[in-house]
């Protein structure tokens, strides 16, 4: 009795052994091989990154990562946002000595100091986890240089889009006072014309020698005739900047293997064709959460992935280049308008057909306005932006990036708002709240104090100079 | 033949291990220490206060005021003109200390400063910068020498006056809005540079 008891136990013990092994042979599997690690995530991802919540690897690029791992991923994806317009706070700001001490309060030499990830509890409506009290560790005595400021609390350093951290100076006070007593709607209202086409001969990627300047005609297609095209896609192409400017279709359907010269026919090319001439355009693509999975090496989004109200009929749609603008057609006026609303289906975009940028973006299309002075989706959530091609050059480009100035939305005053508005009238509609939804059909109910605060400091220091000439 | 070959082989060889010994030895001959951190930090300073003097008289005054064919503006990009002088030394400043970052044994940090700065995280911080910059203040045409120690690390720190030579440095600091003094007059020790050089770990 006693040896079947012993038995028994030998036979549970062995059988929690083998299971236990099995655990923690699964579980290092898991944490070391699979590609799947979602089993060890702590809590749900923000907005802003639940589209790759399963490339694990993207953030965590070892197992244990420490705070300088984390911080290269971030910088990864987001290091040129931060540096642009300006850093305010450059790294090189706390490696200074003088500045060490500034460290003991926040180490704002690493990202996850104030962003952190999995915890939804923390994290505001904007999908960023970020404390309130940041500035006043360093700025408590603001109120001495800032007469202005007296009485401020600690909390409302960046609202209404006075302060960001990163871009500090992006509507400085020396910035307000210039446009101070502008009107509502500026005498010229048009955003900037683009650049690409001016500018092709100077952009050393463009693979100028594949593709030379040229307008095509039928005669000059060459695919391969079993894959000809139909009337209205050889109609179409034809009509596009592309084949007005030598780009056949081997340009997008034909891919050279990486290991041969073998050159293989694609029937349905995906952005890597794109990238081939627009390489910043499908890189910003890939920084905004239409192509952010792309970035990652995982499948495109699709629409039923989004967290914001989409129409249930576009759920199965995948967000590729082609999704906005049509193969063969690359029309940019349906790119900028068609296509955005028919997937979203928030109160903003519902209304934006009723709004009076719509109304401007009618008239330009029906040629009763000048070119740009109409306002599409597009005009302001992927703005035309003069962007750093190198470090040598520019362009005036459309953003593909559309989170890039969204939020916090003070973002978008210089990238597009102030192409028509003047900068009071702006900063008092990027604060009302109601006025977004409703897509800006009626004017500002609230008022933002920063113009006034910085007229009152313009003269404080016209003053102060009166009175040391007098003396 | 044969012979000839192995002669030659052994022969590049040993010119080979030749020129790495000199090269090693050489290296450190190149690495004993020949300047005091005074030195080194005087050599910086005459360099910096260098760069910056040919940038003010030969771009920045040539342009603004001779030529007259672009501003200078603390908001340069924005007004599409030249950058301070005071701003092209701090983003020098700042480079450096992105670069140096990753060269241990080269981690100095500089920085421009003043007892009336416009910007107030120029103002000095440490006991070292108050005393020094009041001291080159008061006493012209003399440098501040000290040891300090921050965050647990110690530094030999240098600072040299830094004086308003040119017209247009007095009136711009006189006339901004953010200035805490406005009656400077040409020659005034307007502000300090500050070295901060390591000493041992």
């Amino acid at each position: 009795m006693l040896n079947e008891r012993k038995s028994k136990r030998s036979r549970l013990l062995w059988i929690w052994i083998f299971l236990s092994l099995g655990l923690i042979g699964w579980l290092a599997f898991s944490m070391f091989e699979a590609s799947d690690k979602t089993i060890f995530m702590p809590g749900p991802m923000t907005s802003g990154h639940h589209q790759i919540g399963i490339a694990c690897d993207a953030c965590h690029k070892d197992p244990l990562p420490d705070g300088e791992v984390f911080q290269k991923a971030c910088t990864h994806c987001h290091g040129d946002d931060r540096k642009k317009p300006f850093d305010s706070h450059p790294r090189s700001k706390f490696t200074d000595p003088r500045n060490t001490e500034t460290l003991e309060n926040i180490n704002a030499q690493q990202c996850i100091s104030c962003h952190t990830e999995h915890q939804p509890d923390m994290t505001s409506s904007n999908g960023l986890t970020q404390p309130q009290d940041f500035c006043i560790h360093c700025h408590a005595d603001i109120a001495d240089d800032r007469p202005s400021h007296k009485g401020m609390e600690f909390n409302t350093c960046n609202s209404s889009g006075c302060h960001n951290f990163h871009n500090n100076r992006s509507i400085y006070t020396d910035f307000l006072v210039k446009h101070l007593h502008e009107p509502d709607l500026l005498s010229r209202q048009t955003v900037p014309e683009r650049e690409f086409s001016k500018i092709l001969e100077e952009l050393t990627d463009y693979p100028v020698e594949r593709f030379p300047f040229r307008k095509l005609t039928d005669s000059d297609i060459d695919s391969p005739a079993e894959k000809s095209l139909d009337v209205v896609q050889h109609k179409e192409w034809l009509d596009t900047a592309h084949a007005g400017s030598g780009v056949n279709c081997s340009a997008c359907h034909e891919v050279k293997q990486s290991d041969s010269d073998q050159v293989l026919w694609i029937d349905n090319p995906d952005h890597t064709a794109c990238a081939r001439c627009h390489n910043l355009e499908v890189e910003r693509f890939k920084r905004g959460k239409h192509g952010m999975r792309l970035a990652v090496d995982l499948p495109p989004m699709k629409v039923v992935d989004a967290r914001l109200p989409m129409k249930k009929e576009a759920g199965h749609e995948e967000l590729g280049c082609n999704s906005c603008h049509s193969a063969h057609r690359y029309d940019v006026q349906e790119a900028a308008v068609d296509s955005c609303l028919g997937c979203h289906a928030d109160e903003h975009s519902l209304a934006y057909k009723s709004s009076p940028h719509y109304r401007l973006w009618q008239k330009e299309m029906s040629g009763d306005a000048v070119a740009g002075s109409g306002v599409s989706c597009a005009s302001c959530h992927m703005p035309r932006i003069n962007y750093d091609v190198n470090d040598w050059m520019s362009r005036i480009m459309v953003d593909h990036n559309q989170n890039a100035n969204l939020s916090p939305n003070e973002k978008m005053i210089r990238s597009t708002c102030m192409h028509c508005h003047g900068l009071g009238y702006t900063l008092n509609a990027m604060g009302d709240k109601e006025l977004i939804k409703n897509n800006f059909n009626d004017k500002p109910a609230v008022e933002i104090k920063s113009m006034e605060l910085a007229e009152q400091d313009q003269k404080r220091a016209e003053q102060e100079s009166l009175q040391v000439q007098e003396n | 033949m044969k012979h000839i070959d192995k002669v030659l082989i052994g022969a590049s060889v040993a010119i080979s291990i030749a020129g790495i010994g000199t090269a090693i030895a050489g290296n450190e001959e190149f690495d004993k220490p020949t300047i005091s951190a005074k030195t080194m930090a005087d050599a910086l300073h005459l360099v910096m206060d260098s760069d910056r003097t040919i940038y003010t008289r030969k771009i920045v005054n040539r342009l603004v005021k001779k030529d007259k064919v672009i501003k200078a503006s603390e908001h340069f990009e924005d007004d599409k003109a030249l950058v301070l002088p005071a701003q092209m030394f701090r983003f020098g400043s700042e480079l450096v200390a992105k670069r140096a970052e990753k060269l241990a044994d080269v981690n100095f940090s500089y920085s421009l400063q003043s007892l009336w700065p416009i910007n107030k995280q120029n103002a000095p911080k440490t006991d070292v910068e108050k005393a020094g910059l009041k001291y080159i203040a008061e006493n012209k045409g003399k440098n501040y020498y000290a040891k300090e120690t921050l965050g647990g690390k110690t530094y030999f720190t240098a600072i040299y006056a830094d004086t308003g030579v040119a017209p247009v440095c007095v009136s711009c600091h006189n006339k901004h809005k953010d200035t805490p003094k406005r009656d400077f007059k040409i020659g005034d020790v307007m502000g300090g540079v500050v070295i901060r050089i390591p000493m041992g770990s």
